[in-house]
């Protein structure tokens, strides 16, 4: 925030927001809230359907697990890419990381076809596994084939800001503890994770909140481990249940809520 | 670079190759499936450009429909969401802060969330709802709040706040000020906006494939269908157009990015 003040007058800064608030209130505010009301019409049970109902349970407890397991990946394998690109000055350097940032721009659907080309019915791993006599390589349809597209979709962003982050960090706290004799394992506990624990909070959130509503990527890949993007998509256009697209769309956007601001709570809680 | 740098990382180097690996062979797999006669057997089928030809005969509506609703989005929020900043820059109010952050939910709500709230109280408008105006507020809605923040950040700087003081005491009239002095200031930020909106526009999927009809297909929408319906190697050939139109944006933004690096020194 600035010190210093200008004199425009409120009606003129209101004025400048106006048209924005306006098209923002008709077009998310409003239909957003006829979509929370929505659920209601059928009865307050609607609401808590993904609670009741053990298939919607089953789906929302699927995609927490695999979210979870996407974001911890991504920010160590991201996190390691990051500080390593950061270091080291080779020849190209540059390429690489504009290589490995490309994804940024992906659709999910490309990225699920890139798991389908590696390891669909015709992909290049159960291809080379069938040419040496192992037969069954086809990962791309379960759960492994959803991990590796979410891991993919989202390691460009965290090697991005990890990258960024790693480059301003403090380098003479590191020879320090290098010239007192700490160990590698030491150097990276106490030295390198505390100073990436703000970009970590921040990656690790957004990577999660987009693993929580990706759907492009499960549904190229038909997945048959069934996600709650999916489940809201077949409620919706198999069996027209309006209402109940709307109570599992409240609980995903809850539950991630949730899960983010336990999150800022532990880490606001540790002690620096 | 530095001294302490060359301290050997064997892990964090075999991660790094790993990771490299994984994330450039799917790219390089399926620019040669879009081009080779045959995936399975690779490049030993031969090349040739059939199914980039199979591509456009099918799907070369969806490029033009994505680009428009692209230049739509980018225009949408210029004209919503530079104002906005420039009131969410200079507004203490409580009332701008709660906006500020109300207007960042589209990002965090499930992008089915947004577009089913839209079907809700729009879908039975038939001439919108059949119309491309449909996903461009779709599109819209999402990417208004990447605009607003970046220039919003970009109006803050302190010397532009005595910069526009400076104009308004010599006699400039609050438009004279926002077009002439503020504008110009802050177009670095504005371009990058821009080109961010476009990018976003071009690939967003989430909502636009529950907002699109038979009639209004973009380009991921096309993607989606043809990985579904059609032979590897055109859904390949199909992600080699995408990559073709969303290249140069981004090396736009990356050159803008470096000539900002070589004049600010940020």
């Amino acid at each position: 925030m600035s010190s210093l003040r200008v004199g425009t007058p409120r009606w003129l800064l209101a004025a400048c927001a106006a048209p924005a608030f306006a098209f923002f209130a008709a077009f998310w505010l409003l239909p957003v809230a006829r979509l929370v009301a929505l659920p209601g019409e059928k009865g307050w049970a609607t609401y808590f359907v993904v609670l009741t109902d053990s298939r919607y349970l089953q789906s929302m407890l699927n995609t927490l697990l695999l979210s979870l397991a996407v974001t911890a990946t991504t920010l160590v394998l991201g996190g390691a890419v990051g500080v390593y690109l950061a270091r080291r000055r080779f020849v190209g350097r540059r390429v690489l990381l504009s290589m490995l940032t490309l994804p940024l721009s992906f659709p999910g659907v490309i990225v699920g076809f890139f798991v389908i080309l590696l390891g669909g019915r015709q992909g290049v791993v159960p291809n080379l596994g069938a040419h040496f006599g192992l037969e069954g390589l086809t990962f791309a349809y379960g759960l492994l084939g959803l991990f590796l597209a979410y891991l993919y979709f989202s390691l460009p962003r965290a090697i991005a800001t990890y990258t960024a982050a790693a480059e301003a960090m403090d380098m003479q706290l590191e020879e320090a503890a290098r010239a007192l004799g700490a160990s590698r394992l030491r150097i990276t506990k106490d030295v390198w994770l505390p100073q990436l624990a703000p970009t970590s909070v921040a990656t690790g959130a957004i990577v999660f909140a987009t693993a929580m509503g990706a759907f492009g990527t499960a549904f190229t890949l038909a997945s048959k481990y069934e996600v709650v993007p999916i489940t809201i998509y077949n409620e919706f256009t198999n069996y027209a249940n309006f209402a109940l697209a709307a109570s599992l769309s409240i609980a995903l956007g809850l539950v991630t809520w949730a899960v983010l601001f336990a999150a800022r709570l532990a880490v606001g809680a540790r002690p620096t | 670079m530095r001294s302490t740098a060359a301290a050997p990382a064997p892990l964090l180097f075999a991660v790094t190759l790993a990771v490299g690996v994984f994330m450039v062979a799917p790219i390089l797999l399926s620019v040669m499936a879009g081009l080779v006669v045959n995936y399975s057997t690779g490049l030993k089928s031969g090349l040739t450009l059939r199914w980039l030809a199979q591509v456009w005969e099918t799907y070369a509506d969806t490029v033009g429909a994505s680009l428009l609703i692209g230049a739509g989005s980018v225009a949408a929020t210029l004209v919503l969401g530079v104002p906005c900043a420039y009131m969410l820059a200079r507004s203490r109010s409580r009332a701008a802060r709660a906006f500020e952050e109300v207007l960042t939910l589209p990002v965090a709500v499930p992008g089915l969330a947004t577009a089913l709230a839209l079907i809700l109280v729009y879908g039975q408008m038939a001439s919108f709802r059949r119309s491309f105006a449909f996903i461009l507020v779709g599109h819209v809605v999402f990417t208004l709040p990447f605009m607003v923040r970046t220039v919003s950040a970009a109006f803050q700087r302190d010397e532009l706040v005595a910069l526009e003081e400076a104009a308004r005491t010599l006699g400039a009239s609050f438009t004279q000020r926002f077009l002439g002095v503020l504008v110009p200031a802050v177009f670095p930020a504005i371009v990058a906006g821009c080109l961010m909106v476009f990018t976003l526009s071009i690939g967003e999927f989430n909502l636009t494939w529950m907002l699109h009809t038979p009639l209004t297909r973009t380009l991921p929408v096309g993607l989606a269908d043809s990985y579904a319906s059609m032979r590897l190697e055109v859904g390949s050939a199909y992600t080699l157009v995408f990559m073709a139109v969303i290249l140069p944006v981004l090396w736009a933004l990356q050159a803008l990015a470096t000539t900002m690096q070589k004049r600010y020194g940020t």
